[in-house]
């Protein structure tokens, strides 16, 4: 136990202030992939119900296959189509070439998974919104605009929401992901910690446990910004 | 987009896809299993086994599942050892193989969400319909085999597609325990071929089709079980 104690201390040779590093950065990536997901999603679900045909299908695509593979394949798939492309235009720019720090890449390959689920979340709770109040906000003369922003996007948020936080603590989770390509969050931490060390089973038990803290906290904050939402509405069973 | 490599490596691709299946199917299978007490203590009781599993599904989902398989294959798999006359066992060369940790925690893994389904599950069942099961002298257990449990499954059944999925888009992840799946497969390919995006492509296919096989088949039974009416 002491000897537990003290792998875990903050300052080396304790590897404690690396697993927080580590959690800091995991935060830092889930938070901006969620984001970009968010901004993908909130794109994709209003292509979804105002596109054309060849939006729509594009849309369709981009939803159903990224839903179908696995994450591990598209991080390596996104990772290195997103370098490839980046460099080509920065070639052709007549700049050097450069490699994607592991945080932005993280931030880009995870955005893009989400934004494939959130677009289905967005689409959904879109769908929820009595159309009453959408007919009313045109009836007073809103522009297509203005009723989007002061009505149907207000209105989104508590149908949105259950499926909104539920995205965040997948986001959280697949960050651990990260660590088999090699970029540095709470998982890769742990896992160098461990092979040092040889106390593979604490130090995994100890990355469980922060893990867990960042979820349950998550929830938390989340079930306290559902309430706030929900106000007025009627109490659903 | 050069594709020459792939006649040559088909053979093990054959292999990956048969672990694959074999991991995707006893993971379902055990974690479904486990699901069913899971749920059912957690609305029966006692107390204090009502509280382990709640703390085993949140634990379980509020953890990525890389971290529970490394710390089962890594960390639980470095203590064997040092469990004296443990080499002499019979379970000795399984514990030395990388697939039972991989099942083991996948099947954690089901148990923990479809745990909370079940759970939602068991309490669906009108409780009329459990009455009536007392009312005609069933045993409490008789009333769970015959009536509470087949009634609870029947609702979960549409979540099994899912959890399938789900489970299939997790096996990858057993690649980091050298166990060579499709994706292992498909990671071979690309160091010895020095090719990036053709095997990925290929590995992103399969699970393509595997996917849309399941989606396939579970709505093909699903049409087949009989729906229950909700009045």
């Amino acid at each position: 136990m002491e000897n537990a104690l003290e792998l875990l201390a903050l300052s080396p040779p304790g590897w404690g202030g690396n697993l927080l590093r580590g959690l800091w950065s995991t935060f830092q990536i889930a938070l901006g992939a969620y984001i970009l997901g968010l901004a993908l999603g909130l794109f994709g679900a209003f292509g979804k119900i105002y596109g054309g045909p060849v939006l729509r299908g594009v849309l369709t695509t981009y939803t159903t296959v990224i839903r179908a593979v696995p994450e591990l394949v598209l991080i390596l798939l996104l990772y290195y189509l997103g370098t490839d492309l980046l460099n080509m235009a920065l070639t052709s720019m007549g700049f050097e070439r450069t490699d994607i720090s592991g945080l932005w890449a993280g931030i880009y390959v995870i955005g893009f998974v989400q934004g494939a689920y959130s677009t289905e979340v967005l689409r959904g709770a879109f769908q929820a919104v009595p159309f009453g109040q959408i007919e009313a906000a045109r009836a007073i003369g809103m522009s297509a605009f203005k009723s989007h922003w002061r009505i149907i996007l207000p209105a989104m948020i508590p149908f949105a929401l259950p499926g909104l936080a539920n995205l965040w603590l997948i986001a959280t989770k697949e960050t651990a992901l990260l660590a088999v390509v090699g970029f540095s969050e709470l998982a890769l931490e742990t896992k160098q910690a461990a092979g040092i060390t040889k106390a593979y089973f604490m130090f995994y038990v100890a990355a469980a446990a922060l893990y867990l803290m960042l979820s349950l906290v998550s929830t938390g904050v989340f079930s306290l910004v559902e309430r706030r939402f929900r106000r007025g509405q009627p109490t659903q069973s | 987009m050069d594709w020459s490599w792939l006649p040559e490596y088909l053979p093990q691709f054959a292999q990956g896809l048969w672990v694959t299946l074999q991991l995707l199917f006893w993971s379902v299978l055990i974690g479904m299993s486990l699901a069913i007490p899971i749920g059912l203590v957690q609305v029966t009781g006692p107390r204090p086994l009502a509280w382990l599993a709640r703390g085993f599904t949140t634990v379980i989902r509020g953890t990525p599942l890389l971290i529970q398989l490394w710390l089962i294959y890594y960390g639980v798999g470095s203590l064997f050892p040092s469990i004296p006359g443990i080499r002499e066992t019979v379970i000795w060369p399984y514990l030395r193989e990388a697939f039972p940790y991989a099942v083991l925690a996948f099947s954690l893994s089901v148990a923990g969400y479809e745990g909370e389904i079940m759970r939602g599950a068991f309490r669906g069942v009108p409780k009329g319909e459990l009455e009536a099961a007392r009312a005609v002298g069933m045993t409490p257990f008789q009333v769970l085999r015959r009536v509470w449990l087949p009634r609870a499954l029947q609702n979960t059944f549409p979540t099994l597609t899912g959890e399938f999925i789900l489970t299939l888009k997790a096996t990858p992840l057993a690649a980091t325990i050298t166990i060579y799946e499709v994706y292992g497969i498909g990671s071979i390919v690309r160091t010895e071929t020095y090719k990036i995006y053709e095997p990925l492509l290929f590995v992103a296919g399969i699970y393509l089709c595997l996917t849309g096989i399941l989606v396939v088949g579970f709505r093909y039974l699903e049409n087949r079980i009989p729906k229950q009416s909700r009045s």
